[in-house]
């Protein structure tokens, strides 16, 4: 991997433009076109160039594999809880309109919740199928 | 405050139970909490169908959403019912488990079991209890495809190709559901199944309608393996882990007949299933065959967990009739039959368990002298075999009764008789099991007493005496499933 020089340079310069990008997606889904589903593949799409380019071991340190299970949990339990959350406060099972006193503000905030949950497992659900794929036959 | 909520956190509780357990990671960590989960989830089903039957159907808006726009939760007698029997065996099987998940699955993997368990116990409760077509598939689906990794999780290799085998039919089963939801929703605009029930009979010789009802028949077919689309099933119940082909003969199948009721008698009603579609005489052909050819199939099976799993194809086969009838005493005795073909099968199921935990081995050579080395074992395999063949006083003589009171009810002599033959068919493939369990001589090197753990022992028991019980007191079960065929057929409140 050492004599890729061009490839490593432009991979490490693109990296945080890709990462930056999945958030706009991210946080911008509830304007306009995006969401957590294309946020979370587009942020893990920059784990796995990474380790395309400097090899499978080296981005398995950067996302172990601990990190990787957990995120995979964390967004499942994110959206369920806003769920739950919103009982709490006297809605409806995910009636976002009860997490804030004002139900277009609950709204608001209730999608934006819940799609971070599904940016979260998506981009560890992506990087644990590369991992699984690509750790094969060793 | 929170009982309106149940229905709602009777899915959303073991749902987000999961990804605790994924978190947990410790196997005795993530067995408590499912655990937890089950037997609260059952106190709910409980509640909700006390609820039900005293005051009636039971309506909740997720997200605040009013049906028929927003997802509905509805509950009525007949999935309240249903959502109490499979909370009552995953709480069961849950008791179970710890022992027996250790020696077949393993405790570094445990935690992805109790995971996949917990995923596939809300998804079965969720496409009981939703109202809505669209969400029915959803749920379907995380059903479905937790019950894969189960299935894979089984020491043998071959589960893998089982798990294979039920992914492809599963997949194809869920794809035509979903095409006929398609349709459905292209002809009416509404995918709420109370919706749907009041737009259809005003679209009754609509073309699209009609094929929907033929996507929806043939694709739930699948999931709840009527002859002759059971191919998927005896190679998943074969070589699952123990804990798991209790859980899902008990369950997974059971749900699929819910479904079918549903579509059949509320959604597209029985007038247009069965007269304006005569969907009764082949429904009844193919339940007969179902009770006939798995039956004989089962007798010939060398493995008893496989040979248990046609005489579930069989089972079937009696559920089917009693749908095929179309009358109030015929859906009585099909529901009835759901709810104890659940008891009698996890009672074989986990006493398998139990034989499987001392001798790593189902095959019935090994069955050798099983009552001298396992004799509660042996007892409570014939406990579940005599409800199995339907002896009175168990409970699968009650809903044989039922169902044969209903076949003379419409005068089908041969249909009543047909049902008894095939009952002493059960007798030949129980018999089998118990001649060598009883009187061979067992292995001379193995001739001692190895009676399987308690742990194992107490919740197989509790299934054998609820058969007995609910044999002798049917009071409880034929009322809440004549309620249940009340409803289906419109003629209760």
């Amino acid at each position: 991997m050492t004599h890729h020089l061009v490839l490593r340079v432009i991979a490490k310069l693109l990296i945080p433009f890709i990462m930056l990008f999945g958030l706009y997606v991210q946080f911008h889904g509830d304007y306009g076109p995006g969401g957590g589903f294309q946020a979370g593949v587009i942020f893990a799409s920059a784990f796995i160039l990474y380790a395309l380019v400097f090899g499978v071991d080296v981005a398995r340190r950067v996302a172990p594999d601990w990190a990787v299970r957990t995120g995979i949990a964390l967004g499942g339990l994110i959206f369920g809880g806003t769920g739950l959350v919103a009982i709490l406060k006297g809605g409806n099972y995910l009636d976002y309109s009860a997490l804030s006193g004002d139900p277009v503000a609950g709204q608001h905030l209730g999608i934006l919740v819940i799609e971070l949950g599904v940016g979260i497992t998506v981009a560890s659900v992506m990087m644990a199928i590369f991992f699984g794929f690509a750790g094969r036959g060793r | 405050m929170l009982a309106a909520h149940f229905p709602a956190l009777q899915v959303v509780l073991p749902l987000l139970m999961a990804p605790v357990c994924v978190l947990l990671r410790g196997a005795r960590l993530a067995w408590l909490a499912a655990l937890a989960v089950s037997w609260v989830a059952f106190a709910i089903a409980g509640l909700l169908l006390a609820e039900v039957l005293i005051g009636g159907p039971l309506s909740y808006a997720v997200g605040g959403w009013a049906p028929p726009w927003g997802i509905e939760i509805r509950l009525d007698a007949v999935n309240a019912f249903v959502a109490l029997i499979v909370a009552a065996i995953g709480a069961i099987v849950m008791l179970y488990a710890p022992k027996s998940v250790e020696r077949e699955i393993g405790n570094d993997r445990a935690y992805l079991f109790y995971t996949a368990y917990l995923l596939c116990l809300a998804g079965l409760l969720g496409v009981t209890i939703t109202g809505d077509a669209f969400n029915l598939f959803v749920f379907l689906e995380i059903s479905s495809l937790s019950s894969y990794i189960l299935i894979s999780l089984g020491r043998d290799r071959r589960a893998l190709y089982a798990a294979y085998q039920y992914l492809i039919l599963g997949t194809i089963g869920a794809t035509l559901y979903l095409i006929g939801v398609g349709l459905l929703y292209q002809a009416t605009g509404t995918l709420n199944l109370a919706d749907l029930a009041q737009r259809l009979p005003a679209l009754e010789d609509v073309r699209g309608v009609r094929v929907a009802f033929a996507f929806l028949t043939v694709g739930l077919s699948l999931k709840l393996a009527l002859f002759p689309l059971h191919l998927w099933l005896p190679n998943a119940y074969t070589y699952a882990p123990s804990v798991v082909t209790a859980f899902l003969a008990a369950t997974a199948t059971k749900v699929a007949v819910y479904a079918l009721l549903r579509f059949l008698f509320t959604v597209f009603g029985a007038e247009f299933s069965f007269t304006v579609l005569p969907m009764g005489p082949p429904l009844a052909v193919l339940a007969v065959l179902a009770m006939f050819t798995a039956s004989i199939v089962a007798i010939f099976q060398e493995n008893v967990k496989r040979m248990l799993a046609y005489s579930s194809i069989a089972q079937i086969g009696y559920m089917v009739l009693g749908i095929s009838l179309v009358t109030v005493e015929g859906l009585t005795a099909s529901i009835l039959h759901v709810f104890n073909h659940a008891l009698m099968k996890g009672a074989l199921f986990l006493a398998m368990g139990c034989v499987f935990y001392r001798i790593s081995s189902v095959h019935i050579d090994d069955f050798a002298g099983l009552a001298k080395r396992m004799p509660w074992t042996a007892a409570a395999f014939v406990g579940g075999g005599l409800s199995l063949i339907g002896v009175p006083l168990t409970a699968g003589f009650i809903s044989k009764w039922y169902l044969v009171l209903a076949a003379l009810e419409r005068n089908m002599w041969p249909v009543a008789a047909l049902i008894v033959i095939s009952s002493l068919l059960a007798v030949i493939y129980v018999w089998r099991v118990v001649e060598q369990a009883y009187f061979r001589p067992p292995p001379a090197d193995r001739d001692v007493r190895e009676e399987a753990p308690l742990s194992l022992l107490i919740p197989t028991w509790i299934l054998v005496a609820a058969n007995v019980y609910f044999g002798v007191d049917a009071g409880l079960t034929t009322s809440a499933a004549g309620q249940a065929a009340q409803t289906l057929l419109g003629s209760a409140p």
